[in-house]
């Protein structure tokens, strides 16, 4: 899923300073499992907000609600009959989200309350764990189901670098050396033998080298 | 061109010394560094913004040395570079006469004073090995391109013997050779069990036969450096009779004691199969190399 966390409710009040009516707009997917932007997560900056503004007496309109998913027209037109009401929308969606609200109303500001940080996981109770980079030419089968360009700090193919210690990475001695878990893993399924190759210089194209990515899927379309 | 390189295949015990640029523009630093270092070593291998730190580019301080008639040693690291760039720079390292280049991955941005820094990693290390060997093989770039000529270089690559996992650090030893390395510089050795540990490996896999082996050496400034190194550099081994025997001796005494250890592991080195030279990185402290070379016998080195 897609991470985020919260920005620092002072940077977000100055955003929305210039706002009179403001719709803060939740969205129940990735950012609601993250715990940054779902429907209580909504509620909860909607009075905090309401709460600072009362502090300094000003006269501000403040609503919440919350979609289904922040990225998917059909689920934002619902707000085709209200959008009219404010003269902002603070979006608590990724920036997928954000941008999908603002493509959709052209004539309101669309503000961003979080900020977007990964494809992740979630490892344990308010753990989340980077392990995708979305490379677009997927490489978990050859490294056992770890991806060194997510995990390995310097996002070698060939690693593990001479700062591997103890199972630990030089950056962090928290943070796991992704290496270790790639021989450990292969290791364990007889398959160390993949590592002998010398893995090839990434097609980075699949990613970042022809502008922003589409999917174009015809069978999808109607 | 290489001069290390004439040296290693004539089968002499080789010796390289380390030189960091300046954090400034000045030449003359590198040149006072690289008089230091004349007739005393082999070859001087320029790093590369080491700890992620600015410095002058080492390829200018690799042409000043040449221009001043040493065999530079161009270190490149990916961290700062894309494929572009690196093969540009391998270019021009070559045109201006450099002989040599080591393909390293850099220490990560995080350690070094731009934090905020992107860190490229658009190629690995051994990518880069690859990408030097069939430029200077093949006359092709990455994706086939041919050059008009080709770069004539002398491809190095660095191993830690040290890091983890042990079993898997001759694998990657292997892979940079198969990569394209023709000598290899280690990482600092203080531990000389885990050393000969790793390089009787090496020498059952039959790879000294592949590749030039230098043991890194750096000889120790004062017990608190060497227990920086032991605790707060990943990778680093330092055995605790070394940290004890720089506490043992008087401030005053510090750094004879750190020349004398690097230069009896030197000693070791020497008659260890599989090791065909020494690549001393004395940090911030080149001063003491022609000490170190001139008590561990390896003066005078052959001429140019």
């Amino acid at each position: 899923m897609i991470t985020a966390e919260q920005k620092p409710i002072d940077e977000i009040r100055e955003m929305i300073g210039p706002f009179k009516r403001i719709l803060v707009l939740g969205c129940a997917s990735c950012v609601a499992e993250c715990a940054a932007g779902g429907e209580k997560e909504t509620a909860m900056l909607g009075s905090a907000l309401r709460m600072a503004a009362k502090m300094e007496k000003k006269e501000v309109v403040i609503e919440e609600k919350t979609l289904d998913r922040q990225c998917v027209n059909e689920f934002i037109v619902l707000l085709d009959d209200t959008i009219d009401q404010y003269d902002a929308v603070l979006s608590l969606g990724c920036g997928a989200g954000v941008q999908a609200v603002a493509d959709m109303f052209p004539e309101t500001p669309v503000i961003p309350a979080l900020n977007t940080e990964f494809l992740g996981e979630t490892k344990a109770q308010g753990l989340w764990m980077e392990n995708c980079l979305g490379c677009g030419d997927c490489m978990l089968y050859y490294f056992g189901g770890v991806c060194p360009l997510a995990r390995c700090s310097k996002q070698l193919f060939n690693g593990p670098c001479g700062g591997s210690v103890d199972g630990r990475c030089e950056i962090n001695p928290e943070m796991d050396c992704a290496w270790q878990l790639i021989i450990d893993r292969l290791s364990r399924f007889n398959a160390l033998d993949r590592l002998e190759d010398i893995y090839p210089p990434k097609d980075w194209s699949r990613k970042q080298g022809s502008g922003p990515r589409k999917i174009v899927r015809e069978d999808q379309q109607r | 061109m290489s001069h290390l390189k004439q040296i290693l295949e004539k089968g002499e015990f080789a010796v390289t010394a380390e030189c960091g640029p300046p954090k400034g523009a000045d030449s003359e630093i590198v040149l006072r560094k690289g008089d230091l270092l004349r007739d005393k070593v082999d070859a001087v291998n320029v790093t590369d913004n080491q700890t992620a730190i600015v410095r002058m580019s080492s390829l200018a301080a690799c042409t000043l040395l040449r221009g001043a008639g040493l065999d530079p040693v161009l270190q490149m690291v990916v961290r700062d570079r894309n494929r572009i760039a690196l093969q540009s720079d391998i270019l021009g390292a070559s045109a201006l006469g450099i002989g040599n280049l080591l393909c390293l991955s850099g220490d990560h941005q995080s350690f070094g004073n731009q934090p905020q820094t992107v860190g490229v990693f658009d190629l690995d290390s051994i990518q880069l090995l690859q990408t030097v060997k069939a430029m200077r093989d093949e006359g092709t770039i990455l994706g086939g391109d041919r050059l008009s000529a080709r770069p004539d270089l002398f491809i190095g690559a660095a191993a830690n013997p040290f890091a983890d996992p042990l079993e898997f650090r001759v694998t990657r030893l292997a892979k940079k050779i198969r990569a394209g390395a023709d000598f290899i510089q280690t990482q600092c050795i203080y531990n000389l069990d885990r050393f000969k540990t790793w390089i009787s490996t090496a020498v059952d896999r039959g790879l000294p036969e592949k590749v030039y082996i230098l043991g890194g050496v750096t000889p120790l400034k004062s017990p608190g450096m060497a227990r920086y190194m032991k605790n707060r550099v990943s990778g680093m081994d330092i055995p605790d009779e070394i940290v004890k025997r720089m506490e043992g001796v008087p401030k005053e005494k510090q750094r004879e004691e750190g020349i004398r250890i690097c230069v009896e592991t030197i000693l070791r080195l020497k008659e260890m199969p599989g090791v065909s030279g020494v690549h001393i990185m004395a940090i911030e402290w080149e001063e003491a190399v022609g000490e170190i070379v001139e008590r561990a016998g390896l003066l005078p080195r052959p001429g140019f």
